[in-house]
C-alpha cells in the first residue's frame, strides 16, 4: 500500500498532524505563535545550506531551526520584546536563505516545493523520517508533559515543584525544531505554523482539560489532512494549502459552536 | 530544628541589590509574616526560598524532608488553556482524587473540582491556589500576598482559613502581606523587611519598633498609628526608605 502516492501523502500528513497537535497546544498557550513561523522561515536557510554542502535536507533544516530557536531563547528578555526579536530573526533568516539559494549555481531547486511543501512527492524514506521525527516529538512532549504544563502556568509554581522552567522551554524549542524540519516536505515553510496553531485553536472550544485539547487538536489535524488531500485530488488544488483550508474551516465551525455553547 | 534556614542571604538583579544579609528561620507550626513597603524584596525572599532566584551570597537551607506548599502572588491562566480545578490540583502529577477533594474542603471550596479555572471568582481562585499548595501535606506553606485583589471581607476570611489550616494540619506558614491590620492579629511573629531585616518579633513588639514606624508610620492610620512619630531612620544600604509614606491606607 506504500506504493500509492496518495497513501504515502496521507500517512505523511497524519504523522505531522500528530506531532503538531500537542506541540501546537503549547505554542498557543504560551503565545509563541510567531515562534513557529520564525523557526520555519529559518529552515529555508537550512535548505540552502544542505544543498550547498550536499547534506540531507533534514539535517540542514533541523540544524538551522535549532540554532534559530536557541538564539531566540537566549536573546529574549535582553532588551527586545519577543515579537520584535522573532520578526527580525525570521525575516532575516528567510532573506539570507533566499540569497544563499541564488548562489547555488548548477543546482536547480524548486523553491516553491519548500515554501508550500510537496506532500504528493513524499517517498518511503521521507515517510520514515517524518514518522521517526513525529514519534520523537510525541515521546518528548509526553515525557515532559506535566512539567511543561506547570511551567506554562507559572514559572514560580514550577520552581516550587522542583521544575526548571528554562529547561522545559528548551525541550519545547527542541521539539519545535524537529517538527519544522520534518514537516517542511509535507506542508512547506509557509504552512507549518498553520498546522501547529489552527488545529489547536480549533480544539480549544471543544475541550475542558489540556489533555482534551491536545487530543482534539490531533483529531482535527488528522481530519484536515485526509479531507484536505481528498479535496486536492478531486478539485485539483495544491495539497498543502488545501489541508490548511480544511483546518481553517474546522476552526470556524468550532468557534461558532463556542458562540452557541458559551459555558465551556 | 527550623523548617527553613535563611542565612546571610543577598539577592541581586543585575547591579541592583534587592536583599542584603537577610537571615531568618521558620519554626514548625508558627505563622510568620513578612511586611515591608513595595520594592523591599519580600517577593524576592520568597522566590529565593522556593529556588526561583539564585542568591548572590548566603544560602537557603530546607530541613530534611520538609515539604513546601507555595501560593503565588497571582496566577494568570491564559484563556486558550482549558483547565478544570481538579486537573490544576493534579499538577505536576500523581495525586489521587480523594486527596484533591480533601485539599479543596480544607481550603473551604469543596464543590469546585469540576469547575473551569477561568470561571472562578477572585476569592475562589485564591482558595484553589491554597488547595493546590495543601496537596502533598506540606510542613510549610508559603504565601505571597495571597489576598491581592480580594476585598476586606474576602481577605479576612482567607486569613481565617489559613489559621484553620494551621490548626488542622499543624503546618507552619510564611506569608507576605500588605494588610497590616490583618497580619498583626493573625501572626505569631512578624519580620519587617526593607532590603534587610529592619526588625522582627511578636506583632506587638514590631508594631512599636521605631524601624517599623519609620516605614509604615502615620500613613497606616487606624489601629497602627497610635501616635505621630517623627523618626530619623537611616540604613547603610541603597534602599530608599519611604518615610511617612502616606500611600499605605487602611479601609
Amino acid at each position: 500500500m506504500f506504493d500509492d502516492f496518495m497513501v504515502r501523502a496521507a500517512l505523511a500528513g497524519i504523522g505531522v498532524a500528530i506531532a503538531a497537535a500537542p506541540l501546537g497546544c503549547f505554542v498557543v498557550w504560551r503565545r509563541m505563535a510567531y515562534f513557529g513561523d520564525a523557526t520555519a522561515h529559518a529552515a529555508i536557510l537550512g535548505v540552502a545550506l544542505s544543498l550547498a554542502f550536499s547534506m540531507s535536507i533534514f539535517i540542514g533544516t533541523i540544524t538551522v531551526a535549532l540554532l534559530m530557536a536557541m538564539t531566540v531563547s537566549f536573546l529574549s528578555g535582553r532588551g527586545y520584546a519577543m515579537d520584535t526579536l522573532l520578526g527580525v530573526l525570521a525575516h532575516s533568516a528567510l532573506a539570507f536563505g533566499l540569497v544563499a539559494v541564488s548562489f547555488l549555481s548548477g543546482i536547480r531547486i524548486d523553491l516553491m516545493a519548500y515554501l508550500f511543501g510537496d506532500i504528493l512527492a513524499v517517498s518511503r524514506g521521507d515517510l520514515a523520517v517524518i514518522w521517526g521525527g513525529a514519534a520523537l516529538v510525541v515521546a518528548l512532549i509526553g515525557w515532559r508533559w506535566s512539567a511543561l504544563l506547570t511551567s506554562t502556568l507559572n514559572e514560580d509554581l514550577a520552581y516550587a515543584s522542583g521544575i526548571d522552567p528554562k529547561r522545559e522551554q528548551l525541550v519545547l524549542t527542541f521539539a519545535l525544531a524537529i517538527t519544522v524540519a520534518v514537516a517542511i516536505k509535507v506542508v512547506g515553510v509557509l504552512l507549518i505554523a498553520a498546522m501547529l496553531i489552527i488545529p489547536a485553536a480549533a480544539g480549544r472550544p471543544l475541550s475542558r482539560t489540556p489533555e482534551g485539547m491536545a487530543l482534539a487538536a490531533g483529531v482535527i489535524g488528522i481530519l484536515s489532512v485526509t479531507i484536505g488531500l481528498r479535496a486536492a485530488f478531486v478539485l485539483d488544488t495544491p495539497a498543502g494549502p488545501s489541508i490548511v483550508c480544511v483546518a481553517a474551516l474546522v476552526f470556524l465551525l468550532s468557534s461558532l459552536l463556542k458562540g452557541l455553547v458559551p459555558a465551556r | 530544628m527550623s523548617l527553613v534556614h535563611v542565612e546571610n542571604l543577598s539577592v541581586k538583579y543585575g547591579a541592583r541589590t534587592v536583599l542584603s544579609h537577610v537571615s531568618l528561620d521558620v519554626n514548625p507550626g508558627e505563622i510568620l509574616t513578612i511586611v515591608g513597603p513595595n520594592g523591599s524584596g519580600k517577593t524576592s525572599l520568597l522566590r529565593a526560598i522556593i529556588g526561583a532566584v539564585k542568591p548572590s551570597a548566603g544560602r537557603v537551607t530546607r530541613g530534611k524532608g520538609v515539604r513546601v506548599g507555595y501560593v503565588p502572588q497571582k496566577l494568570h491562566i491564559d484563556e486558550t488553556l482549558p483547565m478544570t480545578v481538579a486537573r490544576f490540583l493534579r499538577l505536576p502529577g500523581g495525586v489521587a482524587s480523594s486527596e484533591i477533594d480533601a485539599a479543596l474542603s480544607q481550603a473551604g471550596v469543596p464543590d469546585l473540582a469540576k469547575a473551569q479555572m477561568s470561571q472562578l471568582s477572585g476569592g475562589q481562585f485564591q482558595r484553589v491556589l491554597l488547595a493546590r499548595a495543601l496537596i502533598g501535606k506540606p510542613d510549610l506553606l508559603l504565601l505571597d500576598e495571597a489576598t491581592q485583589g480580594l476585598d476586606q471581607r474576602g481577605s479576612a476570611s482567607f486569613y481565617q482559613q489559613i489559621e484553620q489550616v494551621r490548626q488542622d494540619t499543624g503546618c507552619a506558614v510564611l506569608m507576605i502581606s500588605h494588610e497590616l491590620h490583618v497580619v498583626m492579629s493573625a501572626s505569631d511573629r512578624v519580620i519587617c523587611l526593607n532590603g534587610h531585616v529592619c526588625c522582627e518579633g511578636t506583632p506587638a513588639v514590631v508594631a512599636s519598633a521605631p524601624e517599623y514606624r519609620a516605614l509604615f508610620g502615620t500613613g497606616t492610620g487606624g489601629a497602627l498609628a497610635l501616635y505621630r512619630h517623627d523618626h530619623d531612620h537611616g540604613h547603610d544600604h541603597d534602599h530608599g526608605h519611604a518615610h511617612h509614606d502616606h500611600s499605605e491606607t487602611t479601609h
